[in-house]
């Protein structure tokens, strides 16, 4: 039950486990946006944005097979659109004597594989080297522009943190009610995927009125320790822009410019 | 001046059934009180009063001179007076230790230094200064209960109150966690409330007072209570084991002293015993 807990963070004391929270999430961003600015069949943009991947998975020390494995969860999701690029597309002229897929369907359906499986890595590596604390501290940071237009940026970063926080509880919790059901003759393996949801029903109910009980009492908690929303509430953590995040802001920056490059003036099909 | 004073409070949740009755009470500063009675006897809900989570119906209840139903007391009031709760997963508000003992010293709008030495102070007090990093979901229900108390103790109350912070520990925990709280006491002066059903937590207490049907029944040295036995019996209460043995030895007509409530006083009083005979 634990593994299933958010974000396969990989602890290290790497290049990149060290950089600002928020350059990472803006650099992945801008990771995303090379992804898709890639022209169609322009291929070797992918290889820009490979070799992007590559590097930095190297600086920050992580087993390739560690990102790789991210892709297991998505692995349905890319065939799927694969195959659909591949029979449904009418456009191109046919690769075969009356066969139904196509020359542009085959390099549509290679396009979309080599752009999500990219994009997959590419963010995977955010939640393998940044916690999800840092991450609800990064985004708090980011977001905090907002505040200016009235959003609620300091409620959100806490209901994110408390989130994350009870994540694990939660699971525990799941675990132990499920156990206590089955301790009374609840059968959660048997029949067909309709009758095994509503036998989770006794699991989401109790877990449900538990967690209202939780968050009651935390509140009151949080109440006894002197909390009054966002007014005069100071940060004790401080995130701090170092040599690091400027070296990776500037890779990310030759990233962009490299897959634009390849998109024009080596505009070539391979 | 009392520290803690509650005049003549009434209080019910549902404005039907009242939960505590014309309960008057002082607390001195440095004292350790134990406050007991058996479940629904109204001993927590004193806890909320005190940091003015609820506030009375009838009767007022005075923090360090403060009234408690005057809001603009209120954030005051909770910085002096720290609860601390059953259920440790339901009190830690950060996935990081040092994130949640900041959580309340940042409520307060501290500088960054402060709120450094105020961690640094609170993880020490508590004995968990090498956890800063850790997260509280591997740490034991003692230890998490210990960061809980490292996080109200960061907002430096003058009050400590444990609102049952045992009950749902082991006993390891449970010690862990009293060694902490008499260290506060008697260290650095934190008056303590401790609210709980576990009669050996309040034979070290200086005074005691017994809550039932939301009145204060008793209330004097945990000798004094103790040694009434049949009273606390219709209260719903037990003796210590200690005392509870050494009752059932008198009644076997062993000359032992009414006074025992510790292990230790009865394995000494046994001890002579034997070497008078």
């Amino acid at each position: 039950m634990r593994e299933v807990s958010f974000g396969q963070y990989y602890p290290s004391h790497s290049f990149v486990h060290k950089m600002d929270a928020r350059v990472k999430i803006l650099a992945v961003i801008a990771y995303i946006v090379a992804v898709f600015l890639v022209k169609p069949f322009y291929f070797l943009g992918f290889s820009a944005c490979l070799a992007f991947v590559i590097i930095a998975t190297a600086v920050a020390k992580i087993p390739f097979l560690k990102v790789l494995k991210s892709m297991k969860a998505i692995i349905f999701f890319i065939v799927l659109s694969a195959v659909l690029q591949l029979f449904f597309n009418s456009q191109g002229t046919p690769l075969w004597e009356n066969g139904f897929i196509t020359d542009a369907g085959l390099y549509n359906a290679i396009f979309i594989v080599l752009r999500i499986t990219l994009i997959v890595l590419g963010a995977s590596l955010l939640t393998l080297t940044t916690s999800p604390v840092e991450i609800a501290d990064g985004i708090e940071s980011l977001l905090y522009p907002l505040k200016f237009i009235k959003f609620p940026v300091h409620e959100f970063a806490l209901i994110m943190s408390i989130a994350l926080r009870f994540i694990p509880t939660l699971l525990d919790e799941t675990d132990r009610i499920i156990k206590a059901q089955k301790a009374r003759g609840a059968d959660f393996e048997s029949g067909n995927i309709f009758k095994r949801a509503k036998a989770l029903i006794p699991v989401l109910i109790p877990l449900l009125i538990s967690s209202f009980r939780r968050a009651d009492e935390l509140a009151d908690a949080m109440d006894a320790r002197c909390y009054s929303g966002s007014k005069n509430r100071t940060k004790y953590k401080k995130m701090k822009f170092s040599y690091r995040d400027l070296i990776g802001v500037i890779f990310t920056a030759g990233l962009i410019v490299g897959v634009v490059m390849l998109n024009g003036v080596l505009g070539v099909v391979v | 001046m009392p520290i803690l004073k509650a005049e003549n409070v009434s209080f019910s949740y549902d404005k039907k059934t009242e939960v505590l009755k014309d309960v008057s009470l002082e607390v001195k500063r440095g004292e350790y009180i134990a406050i007991i009675g058996h479940n629904g006897s109204g001993k927590s809900t004193l806890a909320r009063l005190f940091n003015a989570l609820i506030v009375p119906d009838f009767g007022k209840v005075y923090i360090d001179g403060l009234d408690t139903s005057i809001k603009d007391n209120q954030f005051k009031i909770r910085e002096n007076v720290g609860v601390v709760f059953q259920n440790p997963d339901n009190q830690l508000v950060a996935s990081i230790v040092v994130d949640d003992v900041a959580f309340g010293p940042e409520n307060l709008g501290l500088s960054r230094e402060e709120i450094g030495n105020r961690i640094d102070f609170a993880l020490k007090a508590v004995g968990m200064e090498s956890f800063r990093k850790a997260s509280p979901e591997r740490l034991s229900g003692g230890q998490k209960q210990r960061i809980a108390i490292a996080g109200v103790l960061a907002l430096k109350p003058q009050i400590l109150v444990l609102d049952e912070s045992t009950s749902m520990l082991d006993p390891e925990g449970r010690r862990e966690v009293l060694n902490v709280v008499k260290k506060l006491n008697k260290e650095n002066g934190v008056t303590v409330i401790a609210i709980t059903h576990y009669m050996e937590e309040v034979v070290d207490a200086d005074r005691v007072i017994v809550v039932n049907d939301g009145e204060v029944a008793m209330s004097g040295t945990p000798e004094e209570i103790f040694k009434q036995k049949q009273t606390l019996k219709s209260y719903g209460l037990e003796l210590p084991l200690a005392s509870y043995i050494a009752e059932k030895l008198r009644e076997k007509g062993v000359d032992i002293p009414q006074t025992i409530l510790t292990e230790k006083q009865l394995s000494e009083a046994l001890c002579k015993l034997k070497q008078k005979s």
